[in-house]
């Protein structure tokens, strides 16, 4: 289905990534969100407490991020789109409820603008630092979906394709910013209303009598009913069956946490978000996203101006890490480069699918700041001898 | 207590042992609940609640953080989540305000209220969010074995405290109260008839409403601190408790062997947080003010 114009800003804009990304929740159809302040992601809350009176909806300012985090799955479960935003402490904060949404399949998004870390670390300043923390962060096992846009445009761009997905695979969706895409003031174009794919809920067909509230359809996710409409369902944390009830027993465990985990295969092989760019004759090959994935631009440019035969991927959806495109070049590629800002995240990712046919080369940065081009060049040059 | 609570207004099924069935989620029984304990006691005045005040079922939503008194919502035949510890308050909050048609009943022990989720209790109280609290006290984290809670009292014996607890108690109506509660009581398991009436009432007050209930627990505190079993603990209850309706609830601190003040203590009109936000809405933005609940529950 389409966007709902009321939320929908169409016209070219020239705005920053967290203004971007609040746009995108509007025209995605998230019409509830709860926060709590810290930089550098409450601009995109602050601006969606401006808007939303005026389109139809709530902003609710919680007393701290265990609330947030929460506060938006209850909303979800009353039959809104909802999300919450934060940074690196508050993503720490999340983490319970982002188990928790894992398990009862809360279909709702995360925004992390992240900064240096650990702890209060760099409050202003850029970081990629919780790239792990995203995909690990809670107990147990489960998956979740991560997305990470390089520009304001992609901040509105990929904010609906974060809320088309968590409704389509009933997950948390993690948006991945960093304090530089955050703050970048770009050019934003945002279509028409009808221009803009919207998944809708996955609502049951099924009366109340037939509807078991976890059994899995075809694709491994189970739809969907909300509060108030007479199904009388239970949502729990605990390990349940099909109707939801808890059931302390090692086959349910089993079925249900693997099934939690097998839902999100198509988005890590073949339905991965991924922007390539001359791999065709490729020697080595960047890996990089977010902001890094800009710097890294340059320093590829400069790469094949010196005829080196140096090859861009550039990973949108980082979790599922889509190991099987990196495997694939891995067997035809010398080595791939992969700068980041934290001290070796995805690189381990790389490393894992490349799994020692071709040499994996980690560009680190503490953070703070964005890398030079120039070093992610020497290390493309290393890799290429 | 009317005549008229005694009937039983709907059908109750050819081979139901007991009125609170069509409540319950039978296939969910036996219950994890200890013998002696006063959960189910407060779930069955809580059936009567909603039998008497005539609420639409399907618009009741029952929430619950975790420990015993977290499994509440499991057994209740409405919509029903069991959330993490201590924010079953903040998930209610949103699905309130998602769904304002909804009543929202937040069903949870003293632990999960009042420690790990104490900030959201009285945020949610501030804002005079419209939830309606129900706090089964049974002064002690009994799911995990007997540990202390901020309402364990003073010199009793606990898993954690083994030569006996000296931190001072939260007084729970008072918190309640100070945090801006619109109806606050206090009953014993005991005073099953008072507690029903105050459910009700809670369910047709708008605004935040806390009810405290005063719960045995045999198995983890009373067995410890020598307090006999479920059925002594009503004695105490009945020996001990004074009804002082409109009391002061700064006098009503509990204490292990004390006096236990029971009653309505608060019963107040403050606007709500729905009706807080609209009226600042509409005066700043006029015309251009657009409801929530005709975006929330759409079906995108």
């Amino acid at each position: 289905m389409h966007a709902d114009p009321r939320g929908v800003l169409t016209g070219v804009h020239f705005i920053d990534g967290d203004h971007a990304c609040c746009e995108g929740t509007l025209a995605a159809g998230a019409r509830f969100a709860a926060g709590y302040p810290i930089t550098p992601s409450t601009e995109v809350v602050e601006r969606f407490a401006s808007r939303i009176p005026t389109v139809g909806g709530l902003f609710i300012q919680m007393e701290d991020e265990l609330a947030a985090s929460i506060t938006i799955q209850g909303a979800v479960w009353g039959g809104a789109k909802a999300f919450t935003v934060t940074s690196g402490p508050g993503f720490s904060l999340m983490m319970e409820h982002i188990g928790y949404a894992a398990m009862t399949e809360t279909p709702c998004v995360f925004v992390n603008v992240q900064r240096g870390g650990p702890s209060t670390g760099l409050p202003t300043l850029p970081a990629q630092a919780d790239m792990m923390q995203a995909r690990w962060g809670s107990h147990g096992d489960y998956g979740i979906i991560a997305l990470c846009p390089n520009s304001p445009q992609e901040c509105f761009d990929l904010t609906i394709t974060a809320f088309n997905l968590s409704e389509e695979f009933r997950v948390p969706v993690m948006l991945m910013l960093d304090e530089c895409v955050g703050h970048m003031t770009e050019k934003v174009v945002i279509p028409e209303a009808d221009k803009i794919a919207v998944t809708p809920r996955r609502y049951t067909t099924l009366p109340p009598e037939e509807f078991l509230l976890f059994q899995p359809k075809g694709d491994e996710v189970p739809d969907m009913v909300k509060a108030g409409d007479g199904y009388r369902f239970h949502v729990t944390g605990l390990t349940h069956d099909q109707r939801g009830y808890p059931s302390m027993n090692v086959e349910t465990q089993d079925r249900l946490v693997r099934r939690l985990l097998d839902k999100l295969k198509p988005l890590g092989n073949g339905r991965a978000l991924c922007d390539t760019e001359d791999l065709e004759d490729a020697d080595v090959v960047v890996v990089s996203y977010g902001i890094t994935s800009r710097v890294a631009q340059r320093a590829l440019r400069m790469a094949r101006q010196r005829g080196i035969r140096a090859g861009k991927f550039r990973l949108i959806s980082a979790w599922p890490f889509p190991a099987e495109r990196i495997r694939e070049l891995a067997g035809r590629v010398k080595a791939f480069v992969v700068p980041e800002l934290n001290l070796g995240q995805m690189v381990f990712e790389v490393e894992r699918a490349a799994a020692g046919k071709a040499k994996v080369i980690p560009v680190s940065h503490a953070g703070g700041t964005v890398h030079n081009p120039e070093t992610i060049l020497k290390a493309i040059v290393e890799a290429a001898q | 207590m009317t005549e008229t609570t005694l009937e039983i207004p709907y059908e109750i099924p050819e081979d139901a042992h007991n009125p609170a069935e069509p409540f319950l989620r039978m296939e969910r029984m036996p219950h994890i609940w200890c013998a002696g304990c006063g959960i189910g006691t407060t779930v069955n005045c809580f059936t009567r609640a909603l039998l008497d005040s005539k609420a639409n079922l399907d618009k009741v939503a029952v929430v619950s953080g975790i420990g015993c008194t977290g499994r509440v919502a499991g057994y209740a035949r409405l919509d029903s989540f069991h959330t993490t510890h201590g924010r079953a308050i903040p998930f209610a909050t949103g699905l309130k305000l998602a769904n304002p048609e909804l009543q929202v009943v937040v069903y949870s022990g003293d632990g999960d209220l009042f420690a790990i989720g104490g900030n959201h209790f009285i945020h949610a109280a501030r804002r005079n969010m419209d939830l309606k609290v129900i706090c089964v006290n049974n002064m002690i984290y009994a799911m995990t074995g007997g540990q202390t809670a901020p309402t364990t009292p003073g010199t009793a014996i606990t898993a954690t405290a083994p030569y006996g607890v000296f931190e001072p108690t939260f007084n729970l109506v008072a918190l309640a109260e100070a945090a801006g509660a619109s109806y606050v009581a206090r009953w014993t398991t005991y005073h099953v008839k008072q507690l029903a009436r105050s459910m009700e009432e809670i369910l047709k007050k708008k605004g935040f409403c806390f009810i405290e209930v005063i719960s045995p627990c045999p198995t983890l505190y009373q067995r410890r601190n020598k307090m006999g079993d479920g059925l002594d603990a009503m004695k105490d209850y009945k020996a001990k408790s004074k009804i002082r309706n409109g009391a002061p609830t700064g006098e009503c601190a509990l204490s292990k062997t004390g006096e236990i003040v029971v009653g309505k203590f608060v019963d107040r009109e403050r606007p709500d947080y729905l009706e807080l936000l609209r009226a600042q809405m509409v005066q700043a933005l006029g015309d251009r003010y657009v409801e929530p609940e005709d975006a929330c529950c759409s079906e995108c």
